[in-house]
């Protein structure tokens, strides 16, 4: 179990805490923010693992983020812990509902679904007032268990707090990988029906599957709406759940690190596109994306693998 | 009184418009098993070509009647071109993966057309309502209405009759229905599926583009509108069942009515009704109210 790989992410880790001290803002911001999509990404991916691609992963992400707005601005609990936490209970619990008619299906019925039912919070938060419509709410800066702190401080303390969550989580994510859950996954993609004659329940592995994920994307929400200061329904249009798709394809399905790494690359690309070429970045997207489909369909996390860094599966 | 015969004219009129634009989808879906996330990007290119086309023509002061032709011209000639180039250039190096990644290759198409559309267009409106107000309005139920909103409903019952003939009394038409049915089958018996891929693909594409020239004319062209037409065209197409033709008709019928009905009774849940729709029916009837239901997983 403690492998390279385990070594190599406990010394990344270290390292990227440390680092935090030095970075300039931009690239503090940019890591905690990418860090924080990876988390749905990584939950995305637990389902692509199974066959089962959502589109509507905003869907959890918006209600992550909308429960840490509600609380910041309209209950005043603006502790990040008690943030964090309410908003995976708050996805869980959705994805508990929503999630009993999702277990149905599979494929492209399962992809569109997902898109319909983020559309359906897209189209509420839209048109509610009280939740401050397309404007979106204010995210108060958030305190860390009773302390408040300035603006330099408070950048790096939320970066450390993302840095812990993501080492818990991709902990947490290996040893469910590797855990008869985990492997449930490939061989419900294969043949569902033969896993049902074995004796395991499909339906509860995707139920399962699909609660940690929303639980992934609502933490993932509440952590960018913390670090970006705003929120507003974009975040369950299905234009961020093709994000998290282009981000899950792009790292692959082979590791737990590989949702992480492609999305500090995704966030990266952005932010040089967006200086340099604004006007072609989703054409980039795009071809970047065929570009892995066609060729490296186990995505950038195969290159790693072949020098046989990332043998953790 | 006066509501219902109003949500009947808005409803019908809306799901004239669902038809047209969605069908195309149901049509690729129906012969590839491919769900075309392009589509809304075909559409927002039909838009925009017929939209351009329209306002070049009139301002040299051709006659406007002819607009329409120049509409339909411009539709066509976006499937023609976009259709082959996305099938042949694109899709079929995914053919035989699963359909999931299927949807991921059209994702990624979608993507770059989006950029495409307004590295052409720019990002500034494009505004061509002279066809729509050439036919003058005409009061309904003491709501007015343009009289081009029925020629839409009418050139929706069009397309739909002539479908039916292409599948139904021609014989390229029933090539492509017995590829919808089995394709392994229609392999063997000697039809040539990859040309049938093509043409559905290309008539697909057309029919998409076809719908955002009809459209064009009623609204301010904009980037943007390629993301709402997937989703409403999947919505649609799921509830009649993908893939069917009848289908598509009832699915546009179901959603235009409901939603028109949304709009004038309870205008807050607009949104919510046609997801809401989708979802009702999948749950009771996942196959669509027209598809077939198949041996396992749907």
């Amino acid at each position: 179990m403690a492998g390279r790989a385990t070594v190599v992410t406990g010394v990344v880790t270290v390292a990227l805490a440390i680092a935090g001290a030095w970075l300039p803002t931009w690239a503090l911001f940019l890591l905690t923010v990418a860090l924080g999509k990876g988390l749905a990404v990584l939950g995305l991916v637990f389902l692509m693992r199974a066959g089962l691609v959502s589109f509507g992963q905003g869907l959890y992400y918006a209600a992550g983020a909308y429960t840490v707005g509600f609380l910041s601005d309209r209950v005043g609990i603006h502790d990040i812990f008690v943030a964090i936490t309410a908003a995976a209970i708050v996805a869980v619990a959705l994805a508990a509902l929503v999630g009993l008619l999702m277990v149905q299906y599979r494929e492209i019925f399962f992809a569109m679904l997902s898109l319909a039912f983020s559309m359906i919070l897209y189209g509420l938060l839209v048109k509610n007032e009280a939740f401050g419509s397309t404007d979106g709410i204010n995210v108060a800066p958030p305190a860390f268990a009773g302390m408040t702190l300035g603006l330099p401080g408070l950048r790096i303390a939320l970066y450390l707090v993302v840095i812990a969550i993501c080492v818990v989580v991709v902990y947490a994510a290996h040893r469910y990988v590797l855990s008869p859950l985990g492997y449930l996954a490939h061989a419900i993609k294969d043949g569902e029906v033969r896993v049902e004659y074995l004796g395991a329940s499909v339906r509860r592995a995707v139920y399962a599957k699909y609660l940690v994920a929303a639980g992934l994307a609502g933490v993932s929400g509440a952590l960018v709406s913390l670090a970006v200061g705003h929120i507003d329904p974009e975040m369950a249009y299905w234009t961020t759940s093709g994000e998290f798709v282009f981000v899950a394809v792009l790292g692959g399905t082979g590791g737990v690190l590989a949702p992480l790494l492609a999305s500090v690359v995704f966030e990266v690309g952005r932010s040089f596109a967006s200086a340099y070429s604004p006007y072609t970045w989703q054409l980039t997207l795009g071809v970047v994306m065929l570009l892995v489909i066609l060729f490296l369909p186990r995505g950038l996390w195969s290159l790693l693998e072949v020098r046989g860094l990332a043998r953790q599966r | 009184m006066n509501v219902v015969a109003a949500i009947a004219v808005d409803g019908t009129i809306y799901a004239a418009w669902l038809f047209v634009m969605s069908v195309g989808l149901s049509l690729i879906y129906g012969v590839m098993r491919i769900l075309n996330i392009a589509h809304g990007s075909l559409y927002a290119l039909g838009a925009y070509a017929g939209a351009s086309l329209v306002i070049a023509y009139v301002n040299h002061g051709y006659p406007p009647y002819l607009s329409y032709l120049v509409l339909f011209g411009a539709a066509l000639l976006v499937g023609l071109i976009a259709g082959p180039l996305i099938e042949r250039g694109v899709l079929r190096w995914a053919y035989g993966r699963d359909e999931i990644v299927l949807l991921l290759v059209t994702y990624s198409v979608f993507l770059i057309l989006e950029d495409v559309t307004k590295l052409i267009w720019g990002v500034n409106a494009y505004n061509a309502s002279q066809p729509y107000a050439l036919l003058g309005r005409v009061s309904v139920a003491g709501l007015v209405y343009s009289v081009y909103d029925f020629m839409v409903v009418g050139f929706a019952v069009l397309v739909g009759a002539i479908l039916w003939w292409v599948f139904n009394r021609t014989h390229a038409g029933r090539l492509i229905l017995a590829v919808i049915h089995d394709q392994e089958v229609s392999l063997a018996m000697g039809i040539n599926v990859p040309r049938m891929y093509l043409a559905a693909f290309t008539g697909g594409a057309a029919l998409a583009a076809l719908g955002g020239a009809l459209t064009a004319p009623m609204i301010s062209v904009v980037p943007g509108i390629s993301v709402e037409v997937i989703v409403l065209a999947f919505a649609v197409v799921v509830v009649g069942g993908l893939g069917s033709l009848e289908g598509a008709a009832l699915g546009a019928l179901i959603v235009g009515l409901a939603r028109s009905a949304s709009v004038h009774l309870l205008p807050q849940i607009e949104l919510f009704v046609i997801y809401g729709v989708m979802a009702l029916v999948l749950v009771l009837r996942p196959q669509g109210l027209f598809g077939r239901a198949e041996v396992r997983r749907i």
